[in-house]
């Protein structure tokens, strides 16, 4: 078919290409008598080899990307597949029952999942997983029909998916995966937030992509308006095409800014430094001139696998990303889990109002064993350099002392065993409820820094949940509500000689930057394709100019006055 | 025939990795070799055989073989088991 979709512009810029299905097949089968008994064997044999070639294809990419003690759950997979157990139980079912391979196949594999069920271990338990895998695989080459993997793309295409989990989002390959288009999603949805940390083109939310367009359709994800264009003519493509050249061209004017820094017109000297989400991203960081990373969310440690990461998983990430980033500042947020994330291991029980519910830091306090693993893997990693670590959704000067009493604790059980680590760790908090903001003056005496997070700040203050569509009008980060908290927050920083940066949304907003500038933001954190466009616009402007902007804005009345005088203003 | 038996030692017991490794030994050999713990026994060239054992800390475990290179099969499987720290001599 031809034609548009509307979406949500989750990520921006223009990919043009062929259309990549992400939709699990039809693998019911039926079970028949067959005719030749030695070709269905000789079928069998030659799907178990495809599906081999398959999988060392996945793991050879796992390898190279994850590593090979996570390669490794692929040899195990292979060694199924050379089964002879396995491969001769089907062998014989063809042979003696006259059945057809893929139920020869799933009858075998059925008693060996039973088999593996029933053991009294769990880690066994869960291998059953890994045989109905391994079998999945082959049935659908019995079928002909493929199963969609990311791993396994090696040509420029554009993915069409229902939603992308963030496991899916860490196996695109940039040089394949040249955009994204969703049926679910929104702008702050993880999928969305990975899209603009690789600087891919996406477009979600769109309620029916994969329903409409078909597997090799020509299509166009326009990241900036939040449309999908199907089988486009000519023309329309032409069009697209001139304006990817046009983005192009205007990213590599900013390249020139790289290694330069962050000086206003007055010289002043702001941080502009990228979140990141996984120790990939900071190769992105670095390729942008990123500062320093404001924010480390270490959510995606935790998330999409069964068991808790240990000390050791998480001190390797650690480690990763402070020695790549060198001297620069690192702030690591401890974990914030709960709300709208969840951890299938942890059985959290069901909240009426998650975001006012029992997460991040009242989780950690309460689960004490799971934050003290990560405090003792964050202090080890602190050898490695330049470490801050930041406390998620602080609400009281009490949760920010015991917070810190646990990091002194373990401090000092760590020197008892003789691990020294640095004695420079900044502790900071996030500031993104209402009663910390208003008690800036008093937490500033006791941290060392402050982190506005603006998409929590703003649903709090605004007692609108960011998720829910209907209040989503009142997701307003230019209103004088939120600008007067915020300059509470800067101020009581700066009169107790503390530095207070920002890690939400709103830092690397083009209206809310000159805002920001002028209340004296000494930080920007951002997703790291933003960032040299925020540089180049904070080198263009004047704090002591701002200044003024910025005082008459928190006079006013509304978002949209806001908006619209900081536009007029400042001709953006 | 050959026969050995042993105490396993690993805290995690024989795990996907491990099996993975005492699978891919036991294949590169002609003779027939199996494993057998709680009077149950496997081929030791089934990987789904020697997880379906479900293996512990403090099992004991007999291996045995037997083919043309009985000796030299049970004897590498051996000294993996003992290299991946599974098992004490």
């Amino acid at each position: 078919m031809i034609g548009n979709l509307k979406g949500i512009a989750a990520s921006g810029g223009v990919a043009i290409g062929k259309a990549f299905l992400m939709i699990e097949p039809d693998l019911t089968i039926t079970k028949t008598t067959i005719g030749s008994k030695e070709a269905e064997v000789t079928k069998f044999y030659e799907a178990v080899n495809a599906a081999k070639l398959e999988l060392e294809k996945i793991r050879k990419r796992a390898e190279i990307d994850l590593g090979s003690e996570n390669a490794a759950i692929f040899d195990a997979h292979l060694l199924v597949l050379s089964d002879p157990e396995l491969l001769g139980a089907v062998e014989g079912k063809i042979n003696d029952k006259a059945m057809n391979a893929e139920a020869a196949l799933q009858e075998t594999a059925d008693t060996f999942i039973i088999m593996f069920e029933q053991l009294d271990n769990e880690y066994m338990r869960e291998r059953a997983a890994d045989i109905r895998d391994v079998t999945k695989r082959v049935i659908a080459k019995l079928l002909n029909v493929e199963i969609p993997n990311l791993g396994l793309i090696d040509e420029e295409v554009i993915i069409v998916a229902e939603d992308l989990a963030p496991s899916d989002t860490a196996q695109l390959n940039r040089a394949f995966a040249k955009g994204f288009t969703t049926n679910m999603g929104g702008r702050t949805s993880h999928s969305a937030i990975m899209a603009r940390s690789l600087e891919i083109p996406a477009v979600v939310g769109t309620k029916s992509v994969t329903a409409t367009i078909k597997p090799g359709d020509l299509i166009i994800v326009d990241g900036d308006n939040g449309e999908v264009i199907i089988n486009p003519d000519a023309d329309v493509i032409e069009r697209y095409k001139a304006k990817r050249s046009e983005q192009e061209a205007e990213k590599q004017a900013l390249l020139l800014l790289k290694n330069k820094q962050t000086i206003t017109q007055d010289g002043i000297h702001v941080e502009v430094a990228a979140n990141i989400g996984t120790p990939k991203d900071v190769a992105g960081v670095l390729e942008n001139g990123g500062e320093g990373i404001g924010l480390y969310r270490t959510e995606f440690l935790y998330m999409e696998r069964d068991s808790l990461p240990t000390e050791e998983e998480q001190f390797q990430a650690y480690k990763q990303v402070l020695e790549q980033m060198g001297d620069k500042p690192v702030v690591v947020r401890t974990l914030d889990i709960g709300g709208d994330k969840h951890l299938p291991y942890l059985d959290l029980p069901e909240e009426m109002n998650p975001f006012l519910g029992f997460r991040a830091i009242r989780l950690c306090l309460e689960e004490q064993t799971i934050f003290r693993t990560q405090l003792r893997a964050l202090l080890r990693a602190s050898n490695f350099g330049n470490l801050k670590i930041m406390f998620p959704m602080i609400a009281t000067l009490e949760e920010f002392r015991e917070a810190k009493g646990l990091l002194q604790e373990e401090k000092e059980l760590l020197h008892q065993e003789g691990i020294f680590v640095s004695e420079d760790i900044e502790i900071g908090i996030m500031v993104e409820i209402p009663s910390t903001a208003v008690l800036a003056d008093q937490f500033a005496q006791e941290v060392d820094f402050f982190s506005v997070g603006t998409n929590d700040l703003i649903q709090y203050t605004m007692a609108a949940d960011r998720m829910n569509e209907s209040v989503a009008h009142l997701y307003q980060p230019y209103h004088p509500a939120i600008l007067r908290l915020i300059k509470m927050v800067i101020d009581a920083a700066h009169a107790h000689k503390k530095w207070a940066g920002m890690c939400g949304e709103m830092a690397g907003d083009s209206i809310a930057i000159p805002l920001l500038l002028g209340l004296g933001l000494d930080e920007f954190s951002m997703s790291a394709p933003s960032m040299l466009k925020a540089r180049k616009q904070i080198n263009q402007l004047s704090q002591a100019k701002m200044k003024q902007l910025v005082e008459t804005a928190l006079t006013m009345q509304t978002s949209e006055q806001v908006k619209q005088y900081v536009k007029e203003t400042l001709k953006i | 025939m050959a026969n050995h038996t042993y105490t396993v030692i690993a805290e995690s017991g024989i795990h996907a990795r491990p099996a993975s490794g005492i699978v891919q030994i036991a294949s590169k050999y002609v003779s027939d070799i199996f494993m057998e713990y709680k009077e149950k026994k496997v081929n030791l060239k089934s990987i789904l055989g020697v997880m379906s054992l479900g293996i512990g800390q403090g099992a004991s475990i007999s291996i045995f073989a037997e083919g043309t290179d009985q000796q030299e099969a049970v004897e590498a499987i051996e000294s993996y088991l003992k290299s991946e720290g599974i098992i004490e001599l």
